[in-house]
C-alpha cells in the first residue's frame, strides 16, 4: 500500500525521511502548495483587506474571498457568504453556544450532544446550560463506541433547543451517520443541528448543504492548511437571526454615539482585520484535496486503517477500540496490555513515530470506555504500509521493554 | 525523539515493579494532608496523603493513574519519605529534581533510593512533568510547613473532618 500523495509534496516529511507521522487527526502535515499559496499572498497581494482605496488593497479583499469560495466549494455549500472564517473549529462552535445559544435557550430548555464529543463540542453547551439553567442530555454511545441514531431520538423532547453531535470521533474515529440521523431528527425536533466537523472535513467528502445540518465547524490545520483557520458554515436564515460574537471592526453597518447596526454576512460574524492570508493557505489546502481525490482520500485511509487494525489487534495483549474498520474514518485507538498510552509513546517516539496518547480531549467517552488514556494512530494521505510496519515493530519492542513477551 | 538507550535506562525491573506493585498505595485514614496533583494535558491525578507526626513523616501513601514513571515516581518516593522530617523531605525532593534535570551528581547519590531508577528521565525531556507529580504534590502538601508548625497543624486537625 502506497501513499496516496508523495513525501516529497509535504516538505518536514521529505527533509526527515525517517519520521513515521500518525498524528495527523491532531494536526496534518503541511503541503507545499499550501505554504506557496500563502506566501504568495504575503509577496504579491498583501494589504488589509476591505478598507484601502486603492487597487493592492482590493487585491487582497480579492483573494480572501476568492479563498471563501473555494472553501465553500470544497464542502459543499452553495451560498459562500455563509462561510463564517473563524479560529478554527472551537472557536465556531463557542460562537453558535454564545450568540444562538444565548438567545435561543432558557430556563427548562434541554440541549442534547453525545458522550462521544471532544471538548470542544462539549463544554461550551455544558456552560451554557449552566448559565441558562438548561438541562444537559447526554446521548450515551453504543458498546461499540459510536453515535446510534435511535438512541438520539429517543434523547431529544420537546424542549429540546440543540442537538449537538460529531461528524467523526476524534478519539475513536468512529463515523456518525449524519445524513440519516438528521433526516430522523428533522421529523421530530426544529432543534439547532450542529455537526463538529473537525475529523470529517480532512477525511471524508463533506457536502453540507446535503448533510441538512444547521451548523458545520472544522479547522484548516486537519486538512493541510494552516494553524489558526478554520470555518463555521451555517443556513442563512440562522446566521441572520443570530446576533453578533464579536465586535469591532469589518462587522459593523453603522456606529452611533449609542448604538450600532451590523454589517452582511459573512462580515458580521468577522470583526478586526481578518486572517486573510490563512485563508488563502486553507483555499489552496482544499485544492490540494480535491486534485487528490476525497473518495480516494477516505479509501486510502480506510485501507490503512483496516490493515493497521488487524494487525494491532493480533498482538497479544492489544485491544482495539471503537467500531470495525468500515465504520471508522483515519484513526486506531489501541491499548498494548498494561503499557500505559504516555509510555508507550515515548517507546514508540525512539523509531520516530509520532502517535497521540491520552484522553485525546474528550474525557465524558473516555469514562465510558472504562479507560484513562489511549494510544491513537492517525492516519492521512501520506501514511503507507512502511508506516504500519514501523509501528507494529515498535510495539513489539514495547512488549518486550515491559516484560510482556511470554504473556 | 527519544533516544532508545535512555528509554531502555528508564524501563527496567524496578521501575516495572514499583508500576505493577506499587508500595504505599491506597487511601491512608489517619492522614493529615491530602494534595491532589492533577496533569491537564495528560490526564494523570496523583492524591498524595501523609501522616505527619511531631514533625516527620509517620506514613506516605497514594492513589491514582498515570503512566509507569508517574506511578513509579510515587510509589518510590513514598517508601523513601518514611522517617524524614519536613525538612528532609523537602531536601529529598530538591535531590530528586536536580537529578531529572540532569545533574549527574545527583543521580549517584544513595539517599534517593529506588528513585534514582528514574534518573534516566533526565534524557527524556517530555517526561519530565510524569517524573515530578507527585514531588509536586509533596511540595504542595508540605507548603508552609516547618517541623514546628506541621506538629501543630496535625494536633489542631485532630478530630476534624478527615
Amino acid at each position: 500500500m502506497t501513499a496516496l500523495a508523495p513525501r516529497s509534496d509535504f516538505p518536514l516529511l521529505a527533509r526527515q525521511p525517517a519520521l513515521r507521522y500518525l498524528d495527523s487527526a491532531a494536526t496534518a502535515q503541511k503541503p507545499t502548495a499550501m505554504l506557496d499559496a500563502e506566501r504568495a499572498f504575503y509577496e504579491n497581494h498583501y494589504a488589509n483587506p476591505h478598507r484601502g482605496a486603492y487597487a493592492l488593497s482590493a487585491r487582497a479583499t480579492d483573494a480572501y474571498h476568492a479563498a471563501r469560495a473555494r472553501i465553500a466549494r470544497f464542502v459543499g455549500l452553495a451560498d459562500a457568504e455563509c462561510l463564517i472564517f473563524t479560529r478554527g473549529t472551537t472557536e465556531s462552535l463557542n460562537l453558535v453556544a454564545a450568540t444562538w445559544g444565548r438567545t435561543h435557550v432558557s430556563a427548562g430548555d434541554e440541549i442534547v450532544l453525545t458522550a462521544l464529543e471532544h471538548h470542544a463540542n462539549f463544554v461550551p453547551w455544558q456552560q451554557l446550560a449552566l448559565e441558562r439553567n438548561a438541562v444537559l442530555r447526554i446521548v450515551e454511545p453504543t458498546t461499540s463506541g459510536e453515535i446510534d441514531v435511535q438512541r438520539v431520538l429517543e434523547t431529544v423532547g420537546s424542549r429540546t433547543r440543540v442537538v449537538a453531535f460529531t461528524h467523526v470521533s476524534n478519539a475513536l474515529g468512529s463515523i456518525t451517520p449524519v445524513a440519516a440521523l438528521v433526516a430522523e431528527l428533522r421529523r421530530r425536533t426544529d432543534a439547532l443541528l450542529v455537526c463538529d466537523g473537525a475529523q470529517g472535513a480532512p477525511h471524508l467528502p463533506v457536502d453540507f448543504d446535503a448533510l441538512g445540518v444547521d451548523c458545520y465547524a472544522s479547522s484548516a490545520h486537519k486538512l493541510g492548511g494552516p494553524m489558526g483557520i478554520g470555518a463555521l458554515l451555517a443556513r442563512r436564515a440562522i446566521l441572520e437571526a443570530m446576533p453578533p460574537y464579536q465586535t469591532g471592526g469589518d462587522m459593523i453597518e453603522f456606529v452611533h454615539d449609542e448604538r450600532s447596526t451590523w454589517n452582511v454576512l459573512p462580515h458580521k460574524f468577522e470583526a478586526g482585520t481578518p486572517n486573510a492570508a490563512g485563508a488563502v493557505g486553507f483555499a489552496a489546502a482544499v485544492q490540494y484535496l480535491d486534485a487528490l481525490g476525497m473518495d480516494r482520500v477516505r479509501a486510502h485511509e480506510q485501507a490503512l486503517v483496516a490493515e493497521a487494525s488487524e494487525r494491532i489487534a493480533a498482538l497479544d495483549g492489544a485491544r482495539v477500540y471503537g467500531p470495525p474498520a468500515e465504520r471508522r474514518s483515519g484513526v486506531v485507538s489501541f491499548t498494548l496490555g498494561d503499557v500505559h498510552p504516555h509510555d508507550l509513546a515515548t517507546i514508540l517516539d525512539d523509531a520516530r513515530l509520532c502517535i497521540r496518547a491520552g484522553h485525546h480531549c474528550a474525557q465524558p467517552l473516555m469514562r465510558r470506555l472504562g479507560v484513562a488514556a489511549t494510544a491513537r494512530a492517525s492516519f492521512w494521505v501520506y501514511n503507507d504500509r512502511d508506516d504500519i510496519d514501523a509501528l507494529i515493530g515498535a510495539l513489539e519492542r514495547a512488549r518486550s521493554l515491559f516484560g510482556l513477551a511470554g504473556v | 525523539m527519544s533516544d532508545r538507550a535512555a528509554t531502555e535506562a528508564v524501563y527496567q525491573e524496578l521501575l516495572l515493579d514499583h508500576y505493577r506493585r506499587p508500595r504505599n498505595r491506597g487511601p491512608l485514614p489517619d492522614a493529615d494532608v491530602t494534595v491532589e496533583q492533577r496533569n491537564p494535558l495528560c490526564g494523570d491525578i496523583l492524591t498524595l496523603q501523609l501522616d505527619l507526626e511531631e514533625g516527620r513523616v509517620r506514613e506516605a501513601a497514594f492513589t491514582g493513574q498515570g503512566c509507569a514513571i508517574s506511578q513509579a515516581a510515587a510509589s518510590m518516593m513514598t517508601q523513601q519519605l518514611r522517617g524524614k522530617t519536613i525538612d528532609e523531605a523537602l531536601a529529598l525532593r530538591e535531590r530528586f529534581r536536580a537529578m531529572i534535570l540532569g545533574d549527574a551528581e545527583a543521580a549517584r547519590d544513595t539517599s534517593l533510593g529506588d528513585l534514582r531508577a528514574l534518573s534516566g528521565v533526565a534524557r527524556l525531556p517530555v517526561r519530565v512533568k510524569c517524573a515530578l507529580l507527585a514531588f509536586s504534590a509533596l511540595e504542595e502538601a508540605l507548603k508552609g510547613r516547618d517541623a514546628r508548625r506541621a506538629t501543630r497543624d496535625a494536633a489542631d486537625e485532630d478530630g476534624l473532618e478527615p
